[in-house]
């Protein structure tokens, strides 16, 4: 067994220690799931899980409220599905297998997504499939402030092989769950992409259940929003599955950008790797990363490995990062994790200038060159070509 | 022809408490095709020189000029004095992640020469200069300095200085953290663009020894912030017998 521990940079935030408010938990596998609006109160922001959020800039997320327009054809969000043939598409009523299998609601706002959500869509990717086009969800906000429930279960059957891009655009409060069951040998990718416009908040649980020799990648593509917070967490349902969490962010002025992710590694011979990067820049562009690890007993052989780095561009943005990891077998090929963040280094800068760049361009290499890692793990081009893209909106909205 | 020149140049930086004047008049001409060796203890302000020239935002000049042809280096950006023809070889050059050297140096042709280089000759170009310094063709996918060794750091140094085809290139202490075999090499390199492109070199070493390979036509002694001596080849050999406790007795 090997224990990397980036120890010069790892973050622990010493607040939470000693404010009272915050009990840690005994075990990270102890925090409570249910489906029971009633088992989550509305959080007031000193939880463990909550500590870092605006929650009093959310409370019309939290209520146990419908979506708004529900059944009149103008609901605050509208979903789209473009899908292969070979995809089933129906729905899922709450109690309908395999709908609960893979997500247990474990916070306010998945609750009451999950509550709130009669018919959730259900895509069904059959056995040995292998789809030669990505499966595309549109999820699109009609009005800032107006309140969006979802919940969707994806499906991929033993030895298929698929590619779900989720999509989130416009303007709405919405909370979404997104249920994924990665069936024995299928090879799974979901990317969620983030693309609100600057008013919307969006909360989200994203659970996955890997099965026995399994693949699964969770690419989560921060970018626009006010509030967004991407819980993406994994457990096992067999032995030999591997699971990639990969995230990118870039937080502008005001926004607040938050992803966290459980491995639970319960079964032996599984891996995980988690890698988030994320660049800020402007007053209070606030982003936050908690990345909890949990090896069970029952989990020997695994081998995890857990990262996330930020760039912090300018004056008055703040990066909170958190790693956790929790072993209880020694019995393992490896475990480690790794958080930095740091400042825009002026001395790259003028070793680039001196060679003739100019500053503009010199700062947009360094930014892509961070980047440059994690996106070439992502591996979807039109995903890669979306986040370059945008990377240089970002950048050329702060020099002009 | 191109001239560089330096004149009653004052540099400080900023400390802890206050400031602190390290440059106190420097007075210096360089010209094309002239190779100069600027020689002199350790914190006689040589590298301050280097980067002060260069621009790096953490020396303030107070008074003096720099000029190349008669224009105000001073005025530029550390880039327009990039793109103006100075070029500067670090003693620590900085690591630049997820860049890699090809991107790093097509990037930097494109800006010096104000347009992309022809793909295929430059292809070459590179191909050519790497082998020239025994750097091995993987090296170019590599990201910038992140990894490198104290001796690829320098080859690719002077592996830009090649492919940019500066009028002026100040050597901030290449030789140093060099073996035998490294410092031959690198002083091919620095030979070579003399020979092709009539580049004038400012050459800041604190010992004698890269001064075998790269031949000086100028010696300046550098004590307390200023040239305390000037010479030709010869001054060089004195002061690799004697070292350099003559001057440091007189400023005692």
């Amino acid at each position: 067994m090997s224990l990397l521990t980036d120890k010069a940079t790892t973050h622990t935030d010493p607040s939470s220690l000693a404010s009272g408010a915050a009990v840690p938990d005994v075990s990270r596998g102890a925090r409570k799931t249910s489906f029971d609006v009633a088992d989550f109160p509305v959080p007031h922001g000193r939880e463990e899980d909550w500590r870092f959020t605006p929650v009093d800039r959310l409370s019309g997320l939290f209520t146990d409220h419908p979506t708004d327009g529900l059944g009149t054809g103008s609901e605050a969000a509208s979903v789209t599905v473009q899908a292969p043939d070979e995809v089933l598409v129906s729905t899922l009523a709450p109690g309908d297998a395999p709908r609960g299998t893979a997500l247990v609601p474990a916070d306010r706002a998945a609750v009451v997504a999950s509550a709130q959500t009669e018919k959730a869509l259900h895509l069904t990717i059959p056995a040995e499939a292998e789809l030669a086009e990505p499966v595309r969800l549109t999820v699109t906000g009609h009005g800032a402030g107006r309140r969006s429930n979802g919940h969707c279960v994806i499906e991929a059957k033993h030895h298929s092989k698929a590619m779900v891009i989720v999509t989130h655009e416009g303007s709405a409060d919405h909370t979404g769950n997104l249920e994924v069951i990665v069936g024995d040998g299928a090879d799974l990718t979901v990317v969620t992409l983030q693309q609100w416009d600057d008013d919307a908040n969006h909360l989200g649980q994203h659970d996955a259940l890997v099965g026995n020799s399994a693949t699964y990648k969770h690419i989560a593509v921060t970018l626009g929003g006010a509030i967004v917070r991407i819980n993406s967490n994994v457990r096992y349902a067999g032995s030999g599955g591997d699971a990639t969490l990969l995230g990118v962010y870039f937080a502008d002025a005001g926004q607040h950008l938050e992803h966290r992710s459980f491995v639970d590694h319960n079964a032996p011979h599984c891996t995980s790797h988690v890698t988030y990067k994320g660049a800020l820049q402007g007053q209070s562009a606030h982003t936050v990363w908690v990345g909890d690890v949990l090896i069970r007993a029952e989990a020997e052989g695994i081998e995890t490995y857990e990262q996330n780095r930020n760039l912090v561009l300018t004056d008055g943005a703040r990066a909170d990062s958190v790693p956790n990891l929790e072993i209880e077998t020694g019995e393992i090929i490896g475990a480690g994790h790794a958080s930095s963040t740091g400042r825009f280094d002026d001395e790259q800068l003028f070793y680039l200038q001196a060679r003739g760049i100019p500053e503009r361009d010199a700062r947009r290499l360094v930014v892509r060159g961070f980047f440059a890692d994690v996106v070439s793990k992502i591996r979807v081009p039109e995903v890669v070509d979306a986040v370059m893209e945008a990377i240089e909106i970002e950048l050329s909205q702060a020099t002009e | 022809m191109t001239t560089l020149e330096i004149r009653d140049l004052h540099v400080s930086v900023e400390i802890e408490n206050g400031t602190k004047e390290i440059l106190k008049g420097v007075n210096l001409t360089v010209k094309s095709g002239e190779t100069h060796a600027i020689m002199g203890p350790n914190g006689s302000g040589k590298s301050t020189l280097a980067y002060s020239v260069a621009g790096h935002p953490k020396y303030t000049v107070t008074s003096g000029t720099v000029t190349l042809d008669g224009e105000n280096v001073l005025a530029m950006t550390v880039d327009q004095r990039a793109r103006a023809g100075l070029f500067l070889a670090m003693q620590y050059p900085v690591e630049v992640p997820g860049v890699t050297v090809s991107n790093f140096l097509r990037t930097a042709k494109t800006a010096i020469d104000g347009e992309a280089p022809k793909l295929r000759h430059w292809v070459k170009d590179v191909k050519v200069a790497m082998s020239n310094l025994r750097m091995d063709a993987e090296f170019a996918e590599r990201n910038v300095n992140e990894g490198f060794s104290g001796g690829e750091k320098k080859r690719h140094e002077i592996l830009q200085m090649e492919l940019l085809h500066p009028k002026m290139a100040i050597l901030d202490e290449t030789d140093s953290g060099l073996d035998v075999d490294a410092l031959r090499v690198v002083s091919e390199g620095v030979n070579r663009a003399k020979e092709s492109t009539d580049v004038g070199v400012l050459l800041i070493t604190h010992y004698t020894r890269i001064l075998r390979y790269i031949k000086p036509d100028f010696v300046h002694v550098f004590v307390d912030g200023r040239v305390a001596e000037e010479g030709g080849r010869e001054l060089a050999d004195r002061l690799e017998e004697e070292g350099y406790d003559r001057f440091l007795k007189v400023q005692a």
